[in-house]
């Protein structure tokens, strides 16, 4: 165990930064110069740490005894790694294009926006690198709270009502559910720490188990398991940044994060396995999987298709913490990078057609591909990788979960994932189909109010079309330099 | 069981539920704190009854006299009376300025005149 | 020499200064004499705490009278806790006061308003100090008189029936409890606690001893407020001036909670009250009624000083179920969201006070858009909401911990859920003023509103600050409380 004050860095930084943002607030280019830096002395920060952690290490770092035998405690281990890496990296990506879209937008309260952003990462470190589950609680609450202005930054009657409806779902299955199953873990187990092989093991058994999973996965609301998956769709009224950062990698990543952490370090594989209670949560994981990406096919707006391809996405998280196999843990790890990098991809091209052209329903998008042949690439390249085609990062994936389930034996279950690959493919590809192939709508048909005819290339402003650019290579790089994840989250499934 | 015996414990209960049943039921403030009053001195006379002992005499020592009466809850519900007439007195006070903010002392027109501001 | 007198210090400087602030006639000269002295009696409440937790229980006869005669100060750890409590919050509400006060009420009865001010402080911290029950009483009255006048001050004349009706109940409520002490000492011949504790055990299931009890249980749930008795709180809460609903939310409900814990504890003993009596049937629907009852009609309320007043009965609901548990942990519980709570509502309602003096209403329409104009003030009350409400690093997710813990330890599931349904309830009432301050644009053609005073933020923030510091470390609180519930459980003290 080594003791590593980047640790506790990792928090401050952002902490600092939000505050260096709020102070320079009155000059623009100096605030985001200052999320810029804080993103990437962030960044090396974590990635400070990644030696260590590939060595075998565990850092750690204690901050505060909260109640007797629970304190605020940090140990680094791969999982955490791997999520702090991606989160951190990809606020760099996210800083840049925030820069681009806020100041193509023209939108308000840009200062509590930056703030809110870092704040929202300082509880991302917390949860990644969390050691108990006190610790990790505690964070997950803070990320609530702090993204709840995001949500709401437009402060229309419709961000308040869809803030209503994050803040509701989140908050109320963390205090109501999740609490209560800490809480009921602490009565069993007398222990929170993060423990290899689980805790609970030889403490509870029988429908106990059942009972307590049920409470832990459905009061981790952040993992969006259907029936409680509606914050999801109804967050996407924030900007499009935050929807590309915080609910496309770090908000609904903590939330399978989480579920991974339970999953491996509370209750442990093996324990869960052999207890048999992982069968419902892998049909449910599985019903998600399906219905979002059905309920995705309806959706004309492209946000909103996104969401659900995102509710249907973490369920593959899940579904690979379900099956309790180191390779559906590896699997499932593996998701929440490459999903990351894909669908931040997909975030980013839809926040720039909307800063070039205002248009956000896919119905409106024909013939824009001409138009914006980087955004449209780069989409192409983002849904390969979702739907899990080789050559891009999420291909891997899918791999590895379809290993896991054919160990169990799960035929079903295989079915189910290349059934819903397919449906990516049908809920994704058209949107770039249609950018392509199909005609531009001629001006008269469009109305009065219709842009100039456009000829040549219009993209978005150069600040939102580089990081998509970054991104959309990164799902490549993924899928070739695959192996030092692997060997990362190695340790955490066969110990 | 002497019933009558107890007659001086009989009054306690009966002042105070008739004290309780004036606060409750009455309407008019001045009748609730008449109610308050009756409701107190019942806890007056129990206390009293209390320390008096058959065939004790004042607690003044005095050749022959052996068996005394207890002065202690005789003091203590001095310091009750006390109490007691400083809540009414603020009782009073309190219905005096309501008077001539309200108008009435009668709870029911009170309350609608809240409703209607 | 001074160290020996502090527990009759404790209430004698308050005491004095009182008379003396109506002398001084001059608001600005009683409002400083006040703040002295509540300043004197917070240093010596910290001095009194840590001589208990250093050398144990310290006894103080008053006069020199040895203990069973005279009148016996006795501090032990809980009672140094809540005396801490109490001059804690009387110290960081007179700072506060001024300003308040100054807008609320006429300058000539500021004097009287102090000294009013100062008897409450003095009742109040008699009641948590002293070892003798009749004295309880009298320090009792001495507060609710005095907090009756503070109520009665309050602007709208609707103050006036508020604090008459509170006079009656409260009035009620103490001769009940003078009725139980009196049937005790009828039974034993003794009025200190310490002694009564001992001579009340052999007399078991005694008639009388079962009716003082009755009366004790009923007489100290008035003046807490517990329901279906919370009837007068409301609106007291509501109508009296902004200082003295911080004031008394603070601490005056929490002093009566003590009250209880004593007679229960100390006093019958936890054999009696809990194992004889089985007075938990009792307090635990109580309670999860007042959790559950109060949290949703707050839910409806416009006036949010109203809404705060039912918040408080919703908490007072979960302090109460931690004593009815009676585990260590669920009384552990209990006394440590008596202090948590204090600092929470105590915060909130000086928030409101800022609010009313910008504003000059507390009705959650003329809230519109505060989050811009009073930025300070509504971040104090959003993190006094989320205490409320039990998110983790605030003090009240401190007090759930510990109260589901205690009832996840008695296996009652359902009291774990209702405690967590509650903190469901308090989301929505909290965030409907969120969602007003700051999602909603201040009205339009409204006069400019300004941040409140910085004599009045920093009191809002230093309780609020406390309900956040406590909510992070929290070995003092929960120590002490912890320590506490060990030694009300043991018996005598």
């Amino acid at each position: 165990m080594t003791p590593a004050p980047a640790i506790l860095l990792s928090l401050f930084v952002p902490l600092a930064g939000a505050v260096l943002i709020s102070l320079s607030g009155r000059w623009p280019n100096v605030r985001e110069g200052v999320t810029l830096v804080t993103a990437t002395v962030l960044f090396l920060a974590v990635a400070s740490l990644v030696p260590t952690v590939m060595a075998g290490g565990r850092p750690e770092a204690t901050l505060i005894e909260m109640l007797p035998g629970l304190p605020i405690y940090f140990e680094v281990e791969p999982l955490g790694m791997l999520f702090a890496l991606v989160a951190s990296g990809l606020w760099i990506a996210n800083s840049i294009y925030s820069i681009g879209y806020m100041r193509g937008n023209n939108e308000a309260n840009q200062t509590r926006f930056y703030v809110c952003f870092a704040l929202a990462l300082a509880s991302t470190m917390g949860i990644a690198f969390a050691g108990n589950m006190m610790t990790l609680f505690v964070f997950y609450e803070a990320l609530t709270l702090t993204t709840y202005p995001l949500v709401t930054h437009k402060g229309t009657p419709e961000a308040m009502r869809a803030g209503r409806t994050y803040l509701g779902i989140l908050l109320g299955t963390s205090i109501g559910l999740q609490l209560l199953a800490i809480l009921w873990t602490w009565q069993i187990a007398g222990t929170l720490d993060f423990t290899a092989g689980g805790i609970l093991s030889g403490k509870a058994s029988g429908p106990i188990v059942g009972v307590l999973l049920l409470l832990y996965m459905y009061g981790i609301g952040k993992a969006a398991l259907m029936p409680l998956h509606r914050w999801l769709p109804a967050a996407m009224v924030a900007p499009t940044p935050v929807s590309a950062l915080l609910h496309a990698v770090a908000v609904v990543k903590a939330g399978v994060f989480t579920v991974m952490k339970v999953v491996v370090y509370i209750f442990g594989i093996d324990f869960l396995r052999d207890s048999g209670q992982n069968q419902w949560l892998m049909y449910i994981a599985a019903a998600t999987l399906l219905i979002a990406s059905l309920v995705a096919l309806t959706k004309d707006n492209l946000k909103a298709r996104l969401a659900y391809s995102t509710i249907s996405q973490l369920a593959y998280v899940v579904l690979g913490a379900a099956l309790a196999t180191s390779w559906g843990v590896i699997g499932g790890s593996m998701q929440i990078a490459m999903h990351a990098m894909g669908k931040i991809t997909l975030f980013f091209c839809a926040g720039a057609i909307y800063t070039a052209t205002r248009k956000t329903e896919i119905s409106d998008m024909a013939g824009l591909g001409r138009a914006m042949p980087f955004t449209f690439g780069a989409f192409l390249i983002g849904s390969l990788s979702i739907i899990g085609l080789p050559p891009l990062g999420g291909a891997w994936s899918k791999w590895y979960l379809m290993l896991g389930a054919a160990e169990t034996g799960e035929i079903l279950m295989i079915a189910i994932l290349m059934l819903s690959s397919l449906l990516n493919v049908a809920y994704l590809l058209p949107v770039v189909a249609r950018g392509f192939f199909l005609p531009a709508p001629q001006p008269a048909s469009v109305g009065a109010a219709a842009a100039p005819a456009r000829g040549g290339i219009e993209e978005a402003p150069l600040l939102c079309v580089v990081p998509l650019f970054l991104t959309a290579f990164g799902c490549l790089m993924l899928f070739f330099f695959a192996d030092p994840l692997y060997r990362l989250l190695e340790p955490i499934a066969l110990p | 069981m002497d019933v009558l015996g107890l007659y001086n414990y009989w009054i306690v209960i009966v002042l105070m539920m008739t004290g309780f049943y004036v606060v409750i039921s009455r309407g008019n403030l001045i009748k609730k704190v008449v109610g308050l009053n009756i409701f107190q001195t019942s806890v007056f006379i129990l206390y009293i009854s209390m320390g008096k002992i058959i065939g004790g005499t004042a607690p003044i020592v005095a050749p022959g006299v052996t068996v005394y009466s207890n002065p202690l809850p005789h003091v203590l519900i001095l310091t009750a009376i006390v109490v007691g007439v400083a809540t009414t007195a603020l009782g009073l006070t309190l219905i005096v300025r309501i008077k001539e903010a309200f108008g009435t002392v009668e709870e029911s027109e009170i309350l609608q005149q809240r409703d209607d501001t | 020499m001074i160290a020996a007198h502090l527990p009759v210090l404790q209430i004698v400087v308050p005491l004095i200064a009182a008379p003396l602030c109506l002398l001084l006639r001059r608001g600005a000269l009683a409002w400083g004499l006040a703040l002295l002295a509540s300043w004197a009696a917070l240093a010596m409440s910290v001095l009194l705490l840590s001589q208990v937790l250093s050398d144990g229980p310290v006894s103080y006869a008053l006069g020199d009278w040895a203990a069973p005669w005279g009148i016996e100060y006795r501090v032990d750890s809980i009672n140094a806790f809540v005396l801490l409590i109490v001059s804690a919050v009387g110290a960081v509400i007179l700072p506060y006061a001024r300003r308040s006060v100054a807008h609320e009420i006429p300058a000539e009865q500021h004097s009287a308003f102090y000294t009013a001010f100062l008897l409450c402080l003095t009742g109040l911290l008699g009641v948590a100090i002293t070892g003798d029950a009749f004295n309880l009483f009298v320090f009792l009255e001495i507060s609710s008189l005095s907090s009756y006048v503070l109520i009665a001050l309050g602007r709208d004349r609707r103050a006036l029936t508020a604090a008459f009706q509170y006079l009656v109940m409260g009035t009620i409520g103490a001769t009940f409890i003078v009725i139980g002490i009196g049937l005790l000492y009828m039974v034993t011949g003794t009025l200190n606690m310490a002694d009564l504790a001992q001579r009340l055990p052999p007399l078991g299931q005694n008639r009388t001893v079962v009716v003082a009890f009755a009366f004790l249980t009923i007489g100290a749930s008035l003046k807490l407020a517990l329901f279906p008795l919370h009837y007068w709180l409301p609106n007291a809460y509501t109508y009296a001036p902004s200082a003295v609903t911080g004031f008394l939310a603070a601490t005056a409900t929490k002093v009566a909670v003590y009250i209880l814990l004593r007679f229960f504890f100390t006093i019958f003993g936890p054999e009696f009250a809990i194992e004889t009596l089985t007075l938990q049937h009792l307090l635990v629907p109580l309670a999860v009624i007042a959790i559950l009852v109060c949290s949703t009609v707050a839910i409806f309320q416009d006036n949010i000083k109203r809404m705060l007043a039912y918040s408080s009965l919703a908490q007072i609901g979960y302090i109460v179920l931690g004593i009815g548990m009676a585990s260590p942990t669920g009384l552990t519980a209990g006394i440590v969201h008596l202090f948590n709570h204090a600092m929470t509502k105590g915060g909130l309602f000086l928030a409101l006070g800022c609010i009313f003096l910008r504003v000059g209403s507390v009705r959650l329409e003329s809230m519109q858009g505060l989050g811009r104009t009073m930025p300070w003030t509504m971040f104090a009350f959003v993190l006094g909401g989320l205490s409320l409400i039990g998110v983790p690093l605030t003090v009240g997710f401190i007090s759930k911990w510990y109260l589901v813990q205690a009832a996840l330890e008695q296996d009652s599931w359902l009291l774990a859920a209702l405690v967590l349904a509650g903190s469901l309830l308090a989301i929505i009432y909290v965030w409907r003023v969120v969602e007003v301050a700051y999602l909603r644009p201040p009205p339009a053609g409204a006069a400019a509103v300004r941040e409140a005073p910085l004599s009045m933020l920093i009191p809002t923030w230093v309780l609020i600050g406390a309900s956040i510091y406590f909510g992070v470390d929290t070995s003092l609180t929960v120590g002490v409380a912890n320590k506490a519930a060990v030694m009300l459980l043991g018996g005598a003290p």
